[in-house]
């Protein structure tokens, strides 16, 4: 009898705390779909006023394609700036990523080979300090670079460029160590006693290992570049009206809101964002799906 | 043996590879960091002088500046960490984020520029407050605005560390929790929230600095009428036209070192009291 009851009561037991824990999965779901909601708010809101012509964001004037077919006629002036900060935006982003990319794995491989423990220490703290300082201390530090070498490095875009190779070495030179670190270190030595030379075996064992770290340094530099304002502020061509898509807009809706063109412009830059990561989703499944099946003919 | 002796003796090729590093970080980081001291202890002629910080500290303005700053970086870092630990928590459980695809729809805004999104915001609460009460959120309430606007745009950076930390959590010592009696409160507060705490510690880091420096969003939420420290070193540097403008600037960016060297220390006292209670414990 005492058996039966025992079991009863898990029985119960059991079936409450699934209740409860269904309870629970909702509550966290409508959590993170309402703070996802929250998070695109904005993003949606100049998405959907993009179809419409009032100059005001949050107008709705009729569905209309003007936008659109303005932010591709150059005869407008906000135009011809957008596409014009567009292009520097990703320009400086690149060009910025792909310097730090280099000087910031040779600086990760040299750190981590290095014997001396001082030196070691010390460009591990150097390579703190642009992450842990207020981003506008190291614009402000830079323009004070920039005003005192005014004779031989005068704001231009060389200087917005080192602005962002800053900006983003750090975060190369993070993303590369710890995949060093993993590396077995022998095989540098047995392609040394195989006879390669060191920049062979620099180049066809150990750049091959890191490669991930590279590229998600490279990622993470060109991320950080796009989406900076303040660096960007502080190094930039201080003639020409040298704008980059953040400066720009800033600009733009210091008096008045943002030019309708933005609207479209910001639309189709959401629609690439968002099939990009899709693409991407669809790909690395396809490729889980074929790295299992490979398992499994093996 | 000798060859091993001549092997260490010889020019280290790898570790040399980071002079290009050392030189260019030498120039464009640190250099320039002592150029910013020399700046904020001189005058217009490069004498030595205080006077950048008694400009500075006697107007009651820039106290009130420092103050209104520190207040926000600090509501808006409680905020952020209050919204984005259970969200970490949530994403980091494999019952809700499969394959972690919802990490990465957190992060798609993150692609679009945050000036544009802050401005987005801005239209959109603005909208919403002359819907519901005819008035505009920032025109009335700017501190409010700009708290909203800094949780906006800060809120991955805070989920992003948390969301690391809870992945690598031992979940097995949650479960050993309940199975010994524990209710879900004293399981969250004993076991979960203690097994999070550098990923709390790095969360705050990450939201913190940054909104001390972001003057964009607090000029845009605010209409330009709220000042942040940011707000003040950019009008010395980049608008003011006084001889003195870069001088009284750099001072100011060393008053934003110090209180956040003053945070590290903060932060390392933390940990290193974590690091002696886990001792302690063993």
């Amino acid at each position: 009898m005492e058996s039966i009851n025992t079991i009863r009561d898990t029985n119960r037991a059991l079936r409450n705390k699934r209740i409860r824990s269904n309870i629970g999965k909702i509550i966290a779901k409508a959590f993170v779909y309402i703070a996802l909601l929250l998070m695109y708010a904005p993003i949606i809101y100049i998405t959907v006023f993009s179809f419409t012509n009032h100059k005001t964001t949050g107008i709705w004037n009729g569905f209309s394609l003007d936008t659109y077919s303005q932010l591709f006629d150059t005869s407008y002036l906000a135009t011809e700036k957008i596409w014009g900060a567009a292009l520097n935006t990703a320009l400086v982003a690149l060009t910025a990523a792909a310097i730090a990319t280099i000087l910031g794995t040779l600086g990760a491989i040299g750190i981590y080979y290095t014997r001396r423990k001082w030196i070691k220490n010390t460009m591990d703290f150097v390579t703190q300090i642009p992450v842990v300082n207020a981003e506008i201390v190291t614009a402000v530090s830079l323009c004070v670079l920039f005003v005192i070498c005014s004779k031989f490095l005068d704001r231009s875009f060389l200087t917005l460029v080192i602005g962002h190779v800053v900006l983003g070495i750090p975060y190369v030179v993070l993303s590369v160590s710890p995949k060093l670190e993993q590396m077995d270190p022998s095989l540098y030595e047995a392609a040394m006693d195989l006879g390669a030379t060191q920049t062979q075996a620099l180049w066809k064992v150990i750049v091959p290992d890191i490669v991930p770290g590279i590229l998600s340094g490279f990622l993470l530099s060109v991320t950080l570049s796009l989406d900076d304002y303040i660096i960007t502020a502080f190094t930039k061509p201080t003639v020409g009206g040298f704008d980059t898509i953040s400066t720009y807009v800033d600009a733009a809706t210091k008096r008045g809101p943002l030019p309708m063109q933005l609207r479209a412009f910001t639309a189709i830059l959401f629609a690439v964002v968002l099939l990009a990561v899709v693409v991407i989703n669809v790909k690395s499944k396809k490729n889980a799906k074929s790295r299992k099946e490979i398992q499994k003919n093996a | 043996m000798e060859a091993v002796a001549r092997r260490r003796h010889r020019f280290n090729f790898r570790g040399s590879l980071c002079m290009p590093y050392a030189v260019f970080m030498f120039l464009f980081v640190v250099f320039p960091l002592f150029l910013v001291v020399a700046y904020a202890f001189t005058d217009a002629n490069w004498h030595f002088s205080l006077s950048n910080w008694a400009t500075v500290f006697t107007e009651g303005a820039n106290w009130k500046v420092i103050g209104v700053t520190f207040i926000i970086a600090m509501i808006t870092t409680a905020i952020c960490i209050l919204i984005a630990y259970p969200i970490a928590l949530i994403l980091s459980n494999k019952k809700y984020n499969k394959n972690k695809v919802l990490v990465y729809i957190f992060l798609i805004p993150m692609w679009i520029n945050f000036v544009i999104r802050t401005i987005g915001l801005k239209a959109l609460i603005n909208g919403l407050s002359q819907a519901i009460g005819g008035f505009d959120l920032t025109a009335s309430a700017p501190y409010v605005a700009i708290v909203i606007g800094m949780v906006y745009d800060y809120l991955p950076f805070a989920i992003l560390p948390l969301y690391n930390q809870m992945i690598k959590m031992d979940t097995k010592q949650i479960e050993a929790a309940a199975d010994l009696g524990a209710n879900p409160f004293v399981t969250f507060w004993k076991v979960i929230i203690p097994m999070t705490v550098p990923g709390i510690i790095s969360a705050i880091m990450m939201t913190f600095m940054p909104t001390m420096s972001s003057y964009v969003i607090a000029n845009k939420m605010s209409e330009n009428n709220v000042q942040i420290i940011g707000n003040m070193i950019e009008h010395e540097f980049l608008s003011s036209t006084s001889e003195i403008s870069n001088h009284v600037g750099s001072t100011l960016s060393l008053v934003m070192l110090a209180i956040i060297g003053i945070s590290l220390l903060i932060e390392k006292l933390f940990t290193n009291k974590d690091d002696a209670r886990k001792a302690g414990i063993w």
